[in-house]
């Protein structure tokens, strides 16, 4: 646990009088995978989006592949372009067939020709058995299928580490087992990524690490072993008895 | 097209169409001033003599005078369109250096839709030529009334871009930037995109109206439709040129606002297609 991938230190955030990160230390190494959990409004999302630099921080550090991204004079596209995010609610562009949702940044911020492009959002699509949804406009497509393109459209920019904000949380029961194991084949193929997630079982089997976030603090740490049947804090015991009275565990 | 119900309903949407149409003819026929009314707005001679004109006997025609309207309209909407897009654009801007002109647009587009269209185009119509300038004041009248076409429906259809801004959701701003696409590309591919598609029906509602409003522009004394029919009506006291301009206006109307409406149909079905299949 050296966080060679990422490294947050002392991160706070706060929007208006609402603190919302106080003070968050974690480090990822490459090819590691992280759940976060914990209650909405715990700031696993807000971690998420400051890392991608959606959000401005207040104070602290985040370095990213030993670059510190939180710097003054940093080309915010270029660290984006090294970091896929997924969101819960899709965020298609409902404008475009699938294939332009997916080549849309490689054409316009890598410059790749078109052919090269679409032959690469191709390769992805199929690999994902979304092939034969290339044409399609986003509205005519399940939610685990637009889930599904959004990943893709994040891989599409080869990105060295992914970011998933409770990407099922938006999605039909039956359709949350196709985007995790999509999920699955990326942590399988050595994909760095944090993931925020309410997916407790999911989150035991794919992560190597698992933290408890609680108003705006990692409480506890651990691999998913250790945290999940033998909690140290009484803040995460507490929130696993409720997810195990919720039949969710 | 307004029509529900198939062949019955086709029916009876007809009979009751037919049956309204009646009472107004009706109404009209019978009204005390019917036959001076009809003579002074529909007199077949004087809606000819007036489309054809002549300028012997002192009044031009209204038909060719129609083309100076479709000219003016067709020179408007080509500058207001990223004329407006400026304008919102800025208003939209949050960035704290832009606050000056971000304050001028504000203020240019409370002036400007507050202010009638007739003072505006009297304004610049006679004011500019006032001032003396060199190039600027010694243009033809219709390029003021453009001028001032463009100036007032650009503060409209800036609010109309606005609008169209705001109604693309802030989280496809969030998705294109996650993906390293820059503020311009991200605005210009995914915002602007979905936003123009938003507002296409109140944009061609305000090119519509342009269409109609270039007539104020007679104002200045540039022989456009309705100052062409003006200037019949008064050297032969019959109003039938005015009947003459409104159709044609109508002619240029109409098409544009079924247009629009094919426009929006066929955005639905292309989005929509298969599913119901």
């Amino acid at each position: 646990m050296n966080g060679g991938a990422i490294r947050i230190e002392e991160l706070r955030k706060s929007f208006g009088p609402t603190v919302v990160l106080q003070g968050i230390n974690l480090a990822v190494d490459s090819h590691e995978v992280v759940c976060l959990i914990g209650a909405s409004g715990s700031g696993k999302s807000t971690l998420l989006r400051c890392v991608n630099l959606l959000e401005p921080i207040d104070s602290g550090k985040i370095t990213l592949l030993g670059q510190e991204i939180t710097a003054q004079n940093i080309d915010q596209n270029l660290v984006r372009r090294q970091i896929g995010i997924v969101f819960q609610s899709f965020n298609l562009f409902p404008h475009m067939t699938v294939l332009r949702n997916v080549t849309l940044a490689p054409t316009k911020v890598l410059k790749l020709p078109r052919a090269e492009a679409e032959a690469q959002a191709l390769a992805l699509l199929d690999r994902f058995g979304l092939a034969d949804k290339r044409d399609d406009y986003p509205d005519r497509l399940s939610g685990g299928q637009q889930q599904r393109v959004a990943i893709v459209r994040a891989l599409a920019m080869q990105p060295q580490m992914m970011l998933l904000d409770e990407v099922t949380s938006a999605l039909d029961p039956e359709l949350v087992a196709e985007v995790l194991d999509v999920i699955g084949e990326l942590a399988s193929a050595g994909m760095t990524m944090v993931i925020a997630t309410h997916e407790m079982g999911f989150a035991r089997d794919i992560a190597h690490r698992v933290c408890f976030l609680s108003e705006g603090r990692i409480i506890e740490d651990a691999p998913p072993a250790e945290l999940f049947t033998d909690p140290k804090d009484e803040r995460t015991r507490r929130f696993l008895r409720r997810i195990v009275e919720a039949k969710r565990l | 097209m307004f029509t529900g119900g198939g062949a019955r309903g086709t029916v009876i949407s007809t009979a009751s169409t037919v049956g309204v149409l009646a009472i107004f003819v009706l109404i009209f026929v019978l009204a005390p001033g019917a036959r001076t009314v009809a003579h002074a707005f529909f007199y077949g001679r004087d809606m000819w003599q007036s489309f054809i004109g002549d300028p012997r006997k002192g009044y031009y025609s209204v038909g060719a005078a129609i083309w100076l309207n479709i000219r003016m309209f067709l020179a408007a909407e080509v500058l207001i369109l990223p004329f407006a897009l400026v304008i919102a654009l800025i208003r939209q801007s949050t960035h704290p250096a832009l606050f000056p002109i971000r304050v001028i647009a504000t203020v240019y587009v409370d002036f400007f839709r507050g202010v009638p269209l007739l003072l505006v185009v009297v304004a610049l119509g006679l004011g500019v030529p006032g001032l003396y300038l060199p190039v600027i004041s010694h243009q033809p009248d219709a390029v003021y009334g453009v001028a001032a076409l463009v100036i007032t429906y650009s503060a409209y259809v800036s609010e109309v871009y606005r609008a169209g801004l705001n109604s693309v959701h802030r989280s496809q701003v969030a998705a294109a930037r996650s993906l390293g696409l820059t503020q311009r590309t991200a605005l210009r591919y995914v915002i602007l995109r979905q936003a123009v598609r938003n507002i296409i029906p109140p944009l061609l509602n305000d090119f519509i109206a342009l269409q109609k409003d270039t007539s104020l522009v007679g104002v200045l004394g540039v022989i456009e439709a309705n100052q062409a029919a003006s200037i019949y009506a008064s050297t032969v006291f019959n109003y039938s040129s005015f009947t003459v301009a409104a159709i044609l206006f109508l002619i240029l109307t109409i098409p544009l606002a079924r247009f629009t409406d094919r426009l929006i149909e066929r955005d639905r079905r292309r989005r929509l297609a298969g599913v119901a299949a």
